[in-house]
């Protein structure tokens, strides 16, 4: 095992009444990393940070932080820190006593309270905001106190529970920016939990990523990005086109009745596999000239690129190009070996990856419902 | 801003309005027009220097109503809790249980505790056959706190359960996380949380006590009349209306300053719940 692993959750099992929340999740998390569970609500990301929290005792399997179980440890006595989805603040404090809550439960002395008070509105930018009453800050600056609060008792690990669901979109990508310079400066480990993708590529270490209580797959960024374990990975992060394969060789697939060339190996002679081809992976090219050929049915400018779907006898595929393509013209598609990935086929094959029931607006609504929940 | 009304919200206002003019500001000018006349309807100051001989009934109203009140805090706060602590089902039930008893007549209510403590009562029945023999309890002034305990008590459990039950989990839960054990928990954030339902729990317990009346008759055998009796006394036994008002003002003006002396004390943004 590796030296420096500061929480090790083994075997962990939590049941709501028949409702299997997390089963049999087996995690290690790094000192100074940072790491973000992500999935879909209801994936058990929350309930995997409550357990390290400790407001939730697992049904089994044992929590290690430093080589010690604390199993049945309260909160009070853990070395963590929690940063709640809506704050938390305590409504009857102001700021100043928000942030000296932790430290006068210690009982500092008040001078050394004052300094690091101080020091920790300094380092969330917002000097001066002592005094000022919770209800009188907006979403962010209540946000940043929320960090200060917690970042004032010096945890090693920060767990964050989406802490920048409530903000609007140009907020978030500034706080995103400064929760990793406060995780980097700071050197703690940050245990981050979120259901948007983009934020959890640009600020982790290591991706985990969650659906129905199990981990799918854990990663770096750029492994979780271009070499998904699953179907549903590749659909929860990113675009993807899914498709279904056949390994016909070592280095072979054929798929939409072509074959091509890859880099993967090691499955068995003719093995069904999933396909994935980024949208931005596909080149388009003169139609005789393709590897495939399909009639563009969509359209939509992007700002950076078009997003084009294309009718491939039936399957609907996303490409994104620079390039305009009118709706109705017929063009070949070209694939680069390195920009394919297979995968083994797993319960969630066949249910992503096709576009051809996609629509926007429909993506819009989904989206919406699931901040609503927890 | 002040938004003019239109002809229709008058219209709908009118009956509370009517409402209002009747039975709550037009007392209210008897009640202050007696206290300075005589029978005979001249102006007199009579009645209200005459209420120096009913010091020390008001004295010992006040001391009855704020030991009936501290009781029903101590004893509400924790019921409170714990209500709120319960799965949503048996919190429904436990409400329910709190307010049964006043789905009886509150006469009778008063009435059974004369039968519960009398010397020959319930209890003393029982400690007698203990060996314990007769203790005395009815017409005492435990009696008497007794009885506005019991009857005022879910006027304090009821607001305090409706302030604690909205608190928020999280804030809860951010203090353990930040190290606070349940006792800093309580004290730094339960409490101060709850400082609006415990206002609102002693203005409805202390306002009936300190004005009641049956009770001290009943359980406090006469010996231990409060202002409510002596108003009481003054308009069916004596038909001196002039000095039965006074009384009564000087009791609507005592509470007024010890309500606002509680806003003064419990007050944040958030105001009284009820």
């Amino acid at each position: 095992m590796e030296e420096n692993i500061i929480i090790d959750l083994k075997n962990i099992t939590v049941k709501y009444g028949d409702e299997q929340v997390l089963t049999d999740m087996n995690l290690y998390i790094r000192d100074k990393e940072f790491i973000t569970l992500l999935g879909p609500s209801g994936c058990g990301k929350t309930t995997t940070l409550r357990i390290i929290a400790g407001f939730l005792e697992p049904n089994s399997g044992e929590v290690i932080f430093d080589n010690k179980n604390i199993n049945g440890v309260p909160p009070h006595k853990r070395q963590v820190n929690t940063i709640f989805q809506r704050y938390a603040l305590f409504p009857h404090l102001n700021v100043y006593e928000n942030v000296a809550f932790g430290l006068r439960v210690k009982k500092l002395p008040e001078k050394q309270i004052k300094a690091k008070v101080v020091s920790m509105l300094g380092l969330v930018n917002l000097k001066g905001f002592g005094k000022r009453n919770i209800n009188s800050l907006s979403g962010g600056q209540q946000q940043r106190v929320a960090i200060a609060r917690a970042l004032a008792n010096e945890p090693r690990v920060l767990l964050l529970d989406e802490p920048l669901g409530a903000l609007d979109l140009k907020l978030r990508k500034d706080m995103q920016v400064e929760l990793k310079s406060i995780q980097q400066r700071l050197g703690i480990t940050f245990i981050y939990v979120t259901h948007d993708q983009e934020e959890a590529l640009s600020m982790s270490d290591t991706i985990v990523v969650m659906d129905n209580g199990v981990i799918q797959q854990i990663g770096t960024p750029q492994d979780i990005y271009n070499e998904p374990k699953n179907a549903f990975v590749a659909d929860f992060i990113g675009e993807s086109n899914i498709l279904d394969g056949i390994m016909r060789k070592d280095l072979y697939v054929e798929f939409s009745g072509h074959r091509f060339k890859c880099l993967d190996s090691g499955f068995e002679k003719d093995e069904l596999v999933d396909v994935v081809v980024r949208p931005e992976d596909v080149d388009v090219v003169a139609a005789d000239k393709g590897m495939l050929r399909g009639t563009v049915t969509s359209v939509t400018f992007k700002g950076v690129h078009f997003e084009i779907i294309v009718d491939l006898k039936g399957f609907k595929w996303m490409i994104q190009s620079t390039d305009y393509q009118a709706v109705g013209t017929e063009i070949g598609l070209s694939i680069a070996p390195d920009d394919i990935q297979i995968m083994k086929k797993s319960i969630y094959s066949g249910t992503f990856g096709d576009y051809s029931s996609f629509s926007e607006e429909f993506d819009e609504l989904s989206d919406a419902s699931e901040e609503g929940e927890q | 801003m002040k938004k003019k009304l239109s002809i229709g919200n008058k219209v709908v206002a009118s009956p509370y309005l009517l409402w209002s003019i009747l039975f709550i500001i037009a007392p209210m000018f008897f009640v202050v027009y007696y206290s300075f006349t005589t029978s005979s309807g001249a102006f007199t100051m009579d009645n209200i220097t005459e209420l120096g001989k009913f010091t020390d009934t008001f004295l010992r109203s006040i001391w009855f109503g704020v030991l009936a009140t501290i009781i029903c805090l101590i004893l509400a706060y924790p019921i409170a809790y714990i209500i709120t602590q319960t799965s949503a089902n048996s919190q429904r039930t436990m409400v329910a249980l709190v307010m049964l008893p006043m789905w009886m007549n509150f006469l009778i209510r008063t009435y059974s505790w004369m039968a519960i403590l009398q010397d020959t009562g319930i209890i003393n029945t029982f400690f007698r056959k203990i060996g314990i023999g007769t203790v005395h309890m009815i017409n005492t002034p435990g009696a008497v706190i007794l009885g506005m305990v019991y009857n005022f008590l879910p006027f304090m459990i009821l607001p305090l359960y409706s302030v604690m039950s909205k608190l928020d989990k999280s804030v809860i839960e951010a203090a353990q996380d930040l190290g606070g054990n349940r006792l800093t928990i309580m004290q730094k954030i339960i409490i101060p949380l709850s400082m609006p339902g415990i206002a609102s729990g002693l203005t409805m317990v202390f306002v009936p006590s300190v004005s009641t009346f049956y009770i001290s008759q009943k359980l406090g055998g006469g010996s231990f009349d409060l202002i409510g009796d002596v108003i009481e006394g003054e308009f069916q036994q004596l038909y001196n209306y002039n000095l039965g008002a006074s009384i009564s003002l000087v009791l609507m003006i005592l509470i007024l300053l010890c309500m606002v002396f509680l806003n003064k004390f419990t007050s944040n943004e958030e105001g009284m719940v009820i």
